[in-house]
């Protein structure tokens, strides 16, 4: 790819009669540039839109960092009647919803988009592939409305109460199980956002695999391999950057959900002391909050809190990079 | 060597990958059941012709959900044609030219960081950028909002589904005498258009539920009004309101305005997958 | 394939630029259009005055629910015509930003409990009981507190699960300026739209916190009395300041209103909490509109108050049938009065209202 843009721009220094036959280039050289000036103004503009974005948040998050200074980032208190703010009870919700949601959606994901592409009958691959898609466009409000009056009946029930019962008394497990048998705390926030991350990883990592060319992947069958090693050793690796790249989209859905989490997660600032306890994200407390806030206080911790969603993001992929490594190239 | 059967180890680890594969999908398929079998159950009481040929009324009087559809409608169109067009040249800027220069690195990690920006904070950003400047909100802010979340879905997937292009496409192409802007447009954006369409299709199913970055900046309308420049009406803020108000009919409405929403998605997934040519594949 | 595409977005983006001309001449030839934005208590209501505003003056009104704290801050950007809040500015607050507020309909905050076996009205409360409630000090049905109020009624040995309002609400800053108002332990939490809560479930809007209450028995909420009236949730009698138990209706507000002194209130701040009076609700409250003292079109703010005053004339039935309660009369006299501090360009009174 990068040899053949090369070949292009050198065309140009070559001899006359290579010039001639290359006469179509010169011309081509004028849109070719034209054409990179473009998905570089593209990528350029996405670039200054976040850039504004970041400022405009730090810009209205200042008071509040001003007021409290690093306190802000570890305290855990959120007291809009005393105006102190602290966003750590808000950090710990998110990042563990999002952890858990990847953990729960994941493994699903992957085991459909790899069914869509081995498994499946291909009459079939159509209409389901549609259907996990379906998913993916029902309203995030409709994920928030069917959690709370569907999904966190059942769950408490279900789920819940067996795993608080179970429990036996003066346990770690009793600690971590305590909480109200309403289904409305971490855990179920965590499942439905699962099942809405669920279709975005789902579709692209299908995308992916279909990618692969049929003769790497028919070599090794033809080798004696199981469809299993075929995924682990041949599918997963080829497509390694992509799958990065699918995950991405999943976290990057799970940390900024607002709406589905909003509804039930039971909204208690402060830190979570068990699975079944109420907690509150980043997200819903803005979404909670900021419509009423009026304090110039309570508006700018809300921003504030917002930027720290930001930072959060930033460390995350930060470090998936670094675990992940280096990008592979086809 | 012997042409026997692979251990029992292995058929086991076989058996129980494919039987998790099977089931993955099975779950995925029955939640997908269970929402939809709420939604419909819901939805299908408030849905009549006055739906489709009322504005939203006040609690107690007659009317539909006009005014909404025919927001949305415009809204996502102006959004989506603006993400895709930057969101396509920005991802092919990335997998074709950007070299794995800093720069590159630079965009790639900052538009993972916009891909998980909660959507009531570009809300806001376009609330500042716009709604305010302009003293009134408009469909536009909301348009532009709604932009801002397509364009990394698309950059995105755009970039992975390029990238895995083999390079061998490329340079048949090159060695035809192709420049390079033909090459990238005519061989590489064909062969990688499900891709493609996939992340258009999956960043319109994102924007098309989104309520908190409508509310600062289209925020909606009662009434009927094509008139983009002035708040516009829309589905999931309409969602929104009646869905949590006390009165049964607005309730009502709010159920069939999201089954709306995932109808339209599921047409348009379903349109979009139907006119495509799928490539051959093994 | 994707030629064709870009065809369609094409004439999509078309359409939507047509639809600007289309826009302009849709609009109604004879009416103003206004925009508001605001609270989410007295939005269905405005919805239908505007509705019938429309029909009977041509007036496009379009106001849009997105939260007081929105409506303040909008009106002070001047991006709409007017403001709405539950929650009203104080005087000095009005002045700082050139603001004129006043009341439209009322409502109060019901307390709503999930109790097998009692009927609505049955279960009777005070202020500080339900905030020691509140405050998590009473954590069961048959806690002496409670039971020494119910003498007759057979409470059910089931815990106590406190449910509040997670976002910020008009119906939290009433209810919580209650418990602050009549019960001294409830002075350090405080009163306001969004609270620390010491304990306790919080449910998304009105519609979150029924919900929770509704699928656990031993649950108690407070909700709007529109949403409690419409659902016909088990509500509880409360004490008034007269000392005897009042059932919510719009009898019980409106004797709330009544009793009250609007004339020495500057900028119209008046929270209806504990009024006297023996029918008097003790949790009710009014919902405000906020305005620039100095327009910058006088034809808008006419509009804007030409639709209030109408409002005032004739959408009491409309407010009655959505369970709102109508201002008093000698109220409406009162707000009148004050229009004429809003003045235009010209430093004229932008609207007189007919008499």
């Amino acid at each position: 790819m990068n040899a053949m843009k090369d070949t292009v721009t050198e065309s140009p220094q070559a001899g006359a009669p290579e010039a001639k036959a290359r006469g179509r280039t010169a011309k081509g050289t004028v849109f070719d540039r034209t054409f990179e000036a473009l998905c570089f103004g593209a990528a350029t503009l996405l670039l200054t839109a976040l850039g504004g974005l970041i400022v405009s948040l730090a810009i209205g998050g200042w008071p509040a960092f001003k007021a409290f200074g690093f306190h802000f980032f570890i305290s855990a208190e959120w007291d809009p009647v005393q105006e102190v703010y602290g966003a750590s009870g808000a950090i710990v919700g998110t990042l563990v919803t999002a952890a858990l949601a990847l953990l729960f959606a994941l493994p699903f994901a992957f085991g459909i988009a790899i069914f869509l592409v081995e498994l499946c009958p291909v009459r079939l691959r159509r209409p389901i592939g549609t259907a996990v898609e379906l998913l993916a466009g029902i309203p995030s409000i409709v994920y928030g409305m069917w959690g709370l009056f569907v999904f966190a009946p059942w769950f408490a029930k279900h789920v819940q109460l067996p795993a608080m019962m179970a429990a036996p008394p003066g346990s770690i497990w009793e600690t971590l199980t305590a909480g109200v048998p309403n289904g409305a705390n971490i855990l179920s926030a965590s499942l439905i956002l699962a099942i809405m991350i669920l279709p975005f990883i789902a579709a692209t990592m299908r995308e992916l695999l279909f990618t692969i060319p049929p003769a790497v992947r028919e070599s090794a069958y033809g080798l004696g391999s199981t469809t299993f090693e075929v995924i682990r050793k041949v599918s997963v690796p080829y497509v390694r950057s992509g799958a990065v790249g699918a995950i991405m989209l999943g976290l990057g859905r799970a940390l900024g959900e607002t709406m589905a989490v909003t509804f039930i997660i039971g909204n208690a600032h402060g830190f979570p002391t068990s699975i079944f306890a109420s907690g509150a994200t980043i997200a819903s407390t803005i979404a909670n909050e900021f419509a009423e806030a009026t304090g110039e206080l309570h508006t700018a911790s809300l921003i504030a809190l917002g930027l720290v969603l930001f930072i959060i993001t930033f460390a995350v992929l930060a470090l998936a990079r670094l675990l992940i490594g280096r990008q592979a190239h086809a | 060597m012997s042409a026997g059967k692979p251990r029992l180890s292995r058929r086991l680890s076989e058996f129980g990958f494919l039987a998790f594969c099977w089931a993955a999908t099975g779950v995925a398929l029955i939640a997908l059941v269970a929402i939809l079998w709420s939604l419909f159950r819901q939805g299908i009481g408030g849905l009549n012709a006055d739906v489709f040929t009322k504005s939203t009324p006040a609690p107690g009087s007659q009317g539909g959900l006009l005014n909404a559809i025919l927001g949305s409608v415009m809204m996502c169109a102006v959004a989506m044609a603006g993400a895709t067009a930057v969101g396509v040249l920005a991802g092919t800027w990335l997998s074709e030219f950007a070299k794995d220069g800093r720069y590159g690195k630079v965009v790639r990690f900052l538009n993972d960081v916009l891909l998980s920006a909660p959507s009531i904070l570009i809300g806001l950003f376009v609330y500042e950028l716009m709604v305010r400047p302009m003293r009134g909100f408009s469909g536009y802010a909301g348009a532009m909002a709604l932009a801002l979340l397509a364009i990394p879905v698309i950059v995105r997937t755009t970039e992975d589904v390029l990238r895995l292009q083999p390079v061998s496409l490329r340079e048949a192409s090159v060695a035809l005498g192709a420049p390079v802007w033909k090459t990238t447009i005519a061989v590489i954006w064909k062969a990688a258009q499900g891709g493609m369409l996939t992340g258009a299709l999956l960043a319109f199913a994102r924007i098309s539920g989104e309520t908190a970055p409508l509310l600062f900046t289209s925020l909606n309308n009662q009434f009927l009004s094509l008139n983009l420049a002035k708040p516009t009406a829309n589905l999931p803020v309409v969602i929104f309101q009646f869905a949590l108000s006390a009165y049964d009919d607005w309730r009502r409405l709010a159920w069939a305005g999201a089954m709306l929403i995932a109808m339209a998605v599921l047409a348009v997934t379903i349109i979009a997958r139907l006119t495509t040519r799928e490539p051959k594949r093994s | 394939m994707l030629h064709k595409a870009w065809v369609g977005m094409a004439v999509a983006l078309a359409l939507a630029g047509c639809g600007k001309q289309g826009g302009e001449t849709k609009a109604p030839a004879a009416g103003a259009q206004i925009t508001g934005a605001g609270a989410t208590f007295p939005a269905p209501l405005y919805a239908k005055w505007a509705e019938a505003s429309k029909a009977a003056t041509g007036l496009t009104l379009n106001y849009q629910a997105i939260g007081s704290g929105g409506g303040i801050k909008q009106i002070e950007a001047v991006t709409v015509d007017f403001g709405a809040s539950d929650k009203p500015l104080k005087p000095d607050e009005l002045e700082k930003n050139g603001l004129i507020q006043f009341p439209t309909v009322m409502g109060g905050v019901v307390p709503v409990a999930n109790l097998p076996g009692v009927a609505p009205g049955a279960l009777k409360l005070t202020g500080p009981v339900l905030a020691d409630i509140y405050l998590g000090k009473v954590k069961k049905w048959t806690d002496p507190e409670i039971a020494g109020l119910n003498a007759g009624a057979k409470l059910p040995n089931l815990p106590i699960t406190v449910v509040h309002r997670s976002d910020g609400s008009g119906t939290s800053f009433l209810f919580t300026s209650y418990l602050a108002t009549v019960a001294p332990q409830w002075a350090k939490v405080g009163a306001s739209d969004s609270i620390a809560w010491p304990t306790g479930l919080g449910g998304k809007g009105n519609d979150g916190v029924a919900a929770f209450v509704k699928q656990t028995p031993g649950a108690i909420g407070y909700v709007e009395y529109a949403y409690a009236k419409q659902n016909s949730m088990t509500y509880a009698l409360l004490k008034n300041a007269t000392g005897a138990f009042v059932a919510p209706t719009a009898a019980s507000f409106a004797a709330a209103a009544a009793g009250a002194d609007w004339s020495k209130a500057p900028g119209f701040y008046l929270l209806l909490l504990n009024q006297p009076g023996a029918d008097a609700w003790p949790i009710t409250g009014a919902t405000f509109i906020l305005m620039h003292r100095q327009q910058r079109d006088a034809a808008k703010g006419k509009a804007v108050l030409g639709f209030f005053d109408w409002a005032y004339k004739s959408g009491d039935p409309q407010a009655l049938a959505l369970d709102y309660v109508p201002l008093p009369d000698s109220v409406k006299g009162l707000v009148r009065q004050s229009w004429t501090g809003i003045v235009g360009p010209d430093g004229k009174p932008v609207y007189s209202p007919t008499p």
